[in-house]
């Protein structure tokens, strides 16, 4: 039976790496894009040598948007699923102070990732079939003093996510919001996360697998965040205001 | 941040880098004063530990090649055994030499030269690595075999890092009809019966005994030996034969939180060895088992460790020189039962014959046992290092995490050519852990 390709947007940080390995462990073709394409030679490899499966590079920067439908129409085949792991978090502080730093932060994490996956859908309706992936935040369920610029970006889109699942459930096409909460990974590194809250990149990725398997519509990586975020969200306003969290 | 080994015990303050390239990698150890590799952390004690640098090595794990003709493999150091088995089972390939985890990284097993059960037939971990990449202490790297920079390649493997760090590695694997192992149990009700239960299977590819460690007088040295095969497909079932390399998933249990230390007594590991043992000689015979079980059935549980409780566990490994190994065995059983220390996983194995410059095996007879840390049971362990000095053996240095340097120096004439070959390549300064200090390597 062969596996029909999977494109990883982003395809540099840690949880599309693994979640590229996990779909790769099930036998489909890999088409990895990002930036600087070409650096990526060594996933390739890893990928083909263990699981014997095709993997591509693309060329693809999340901000230039105007190039992303001949970034789409260069692709070999049009993916059955797509997974965007695109995402910076940037400096909270510096987000305060530099509002250029701020915007980026803003387009790479909501104006970016939606204009693909807008273009993706598309073509995905065209065809009556598919799953898109967003990985979004646990951040954008609220905004937080600590990181509200790259928690506003996540929420917006979280809520594209939302739209578009409603928009295409009638069409064949599936929208997966994956909300990973705390993950070790580069953009973590040396944050003081606690053990039990925080997933291995691994972890996400066997979520994602899951949850394209079963339609699922939003997931949590582990179970407790979703609790933490109900709490989260339900704390008065007047309140919310005074914490520290 | 705090890091331990396996056995938790000790727990150091240390300054962790986690490079994700070669380039990153040859870097720091360009940049640091003094550095140590850590792999996916397996070794019990502190030999992945460098408070001032420790390298992580754990995402530098990327598959290089794979040549399907000669079974060849060529990955980063990072790499896990169990990653190499979930990529070429299913094309016919297993490892040729396996320690009891497979959630070990290749360069990890090269440095500590691991074992398995199959040691009295096919060696250490080093009869299946063809050639390793090295970074020195200047940050270059160095291809070393068995052709080229042997005495480097000699000296790394079984080298706990000391010559340097494992950037990538070529391994051999070894073909196999099935995912399956045809296991002969025989229960052995004394220490000589064990041991002349393993004399007289010496052409089996894989042979080991858990050891209940509590017996005393006439049930000392009690043992289940395991014997293995890899199943042809003759041995299968029509539905095994079907896929053969598809064995299940297993279900994996975690260990949620530690235990309190009071779990494990003399009374509960007395009873566990005892039901253990009448089940084992109950099914004695054969059956056939997925090769996950067979060696790894403590992976099933994650965590396990944590059984132990919160002040963690240390694992005696001594090996025996053959002529001694009975006499040796029967002393280290002795005061282990006169104390009373309870060990659940206590396990016997023959080794084959080895000549190498620092790894642990050679002809003889191996013995590890698990302990809590107590006072009582480092006592303890003190005595055992000193019978195994007693009767010409040494230590395993994977497994070690409380010896002195007085004992290590006691069991190891090896340890000055070592350190020469060591201070001629100047790695000596540059290369080191909590343990080489302690041990004054």
């Amino acid at each position: 039976m062969t596996q029909p390709p999977v494109l990883i947007l982003g395809a540099r940080s840690d949880i599309a790496k693994a979640t590229a390995r996990a779909f790769a462990a099930q036998g489909h073709p890999i088409q990895l894009a990002a930036r600087n394409a070409e650096t990526l030679a060594a996933e390739k490899t890893d990928l083909e040598t263990r699981y014997g499966v095709a993997v591509t590079l693309h060329e693809f920067d999340a901000l230039e948007t105007t190039r992303h439908e001949a970034f789409l129409s260069a692709l070999p085949e049009l993916p059955r699923i797509a997974i965007c792991a695109v995402g910076h978090m940037g400096e909270q502080e510096e987000n305060e102070r530099d509002t250029a730093a701020a915007i980026r932060v803003m387009r790479s994490n909501y104006e970016g990732p939606a204009s693909i996956l807008a273009l993706l859908a598309n073509r995905f309706d065209e065809r009556g079939s598919g799953t898109l992936v967003g990985i979004s935040s646990v951040a954008g369920e609220r905004g937080r003093a600590t990181n509200y610029v790259y928690g506003s970006a996540k929420a917006g889109f979280t809520a594209f996510l939302s739209g578009l699942r409603n928009r295409l459930a009638k069409r064949g096409v599936h929208v997966v919001t994956v909300l990973p909460g705390f993950v070790a990974t580069q953009m973590t590194e040396g944050m003081d996360l606690p053990e039990k809250l925080t997933a291995h990149p691994s972890e996400v990725a066997d979520a994602i697998v899951k949850a394209v398997a079963r339609r699922r519509d939003v997931i949590y990586v582990r179970p407790i965040w979703r609790l933490i975020m109900t709490i989260i969200r339900a704390i008065p306003e007047r309140i919310f205001k005074g914490m520290r969290i | 941040m705090k890091l331990s080994g396996w056995g938790r015990y000790p727990v150091l303050e240390a300054r962790v880098h986690a490079p994700r390239s070669v380039e990153a990698l040859q870097a720091l150890v360009r940049s640091e004063p003094s550095v140590i590799a850590r792999g996916n952390g397996r070794a019990y004690g502190d030999s992945a530990i460098n408070p001032a640098a420790t390298l992580d090595m754990r995402h530098l794990d990327r598959m290089i090649a794979f040549d399907a003709g000669t079974g060849q493999v060529v990955a980063e150091a990072g790499v896990l055994l169990g990653d190499v088995i979930a990529s070429f089972l299913p094309r016919g390939w297993f490892p040729m030499v396996t320690p009891g985890t497979k959630f070990v990284t290749l360069g990890g097993a090269i440095a500590a030269d691991v074992h398995g059960k199959n040691h009295h037939r096919d060696g250490s971990f080093r009869e299946c690595v063809d050639w390793i990449d090295l970074i020195g202490a200047e940050g270059e790297i160095r291809r070393c075999s068995r052709e080229q920079n042997r005495a480097l390649f000699e000296h790394t493997i079984g080298g706990m890092g000391l010559t340097g760090i494992i950037a990538r590695a070529a391994i051999r694997l070894r073909p196999v009809e099935s995912g399956w192992i045809r296991q002969t149990t025989i229960p052995a009700p004394n220490l000589r019966a064990a041991i002349a239960t393993f004399e007289e299977s010496q052409d089996a590819t894989y042979s080991v005994a858990w050891i209940d460690c509590l017996g005393r007088g006439e049930t000392l040295g009690r043992s289940l030996v395991m014997l293995g095969e890899h199943a042809t497909r003759a041995d299968l079932s029509p539905v095994q034969a079907r896929r053969p390399f598809e064995t299940g998933a297993k279900r994996k249990r975690s260990v949620p939180f530690d235990f309190p230390s009071f779990t494990l007594n003399r009374l509960s590991v007395t009873a566990f060895n005892k039901l253990y043992y009448w089940q084992g000689a109950r099914k004695a015979g054969v059956e056939i088992v997925d090769w996950d079980s067979y060696f790894y059935p403590l992976d099933a549980i994650l965590g396990w460790n944590r059984i132990y409780g919160r002040k963690g566990f240390a694992q005696f490994q001594c090996v025996l020189p053959l002529a001694e190994a009975e006499r040796g065995l029967s002393a280290l059983l002795e005061e282990i039962a006169e104390t009373g220390a309870g060990s659940f996983l206590a396990v016997l194995k023959r080794f084959g014959a080895q000549e190498s410059p620092f790894s642990f095996p050679m002809e003889g007879y191996t013995l590890a046992l698990d302990f809590p840390i107590t006072r009582k049971t480092l006592a303890l362990m003190e005595r055992l290092d000193q019978i195994t000095i007693d009767f010409g053996g040494r230590f395993y240095l994977a497994k070690d995490s409380r010896m002195t340097a007085a004992t290590f120096r006691a069991s190891e004439p090896r340890l000055r050519d070592f350190r020469t070959q060591l201070d001629a390549q100047g790695a000596a300064r540059h290369f080191r852990s909590a343990q080489s200090e302690r041990l004054e390597i």
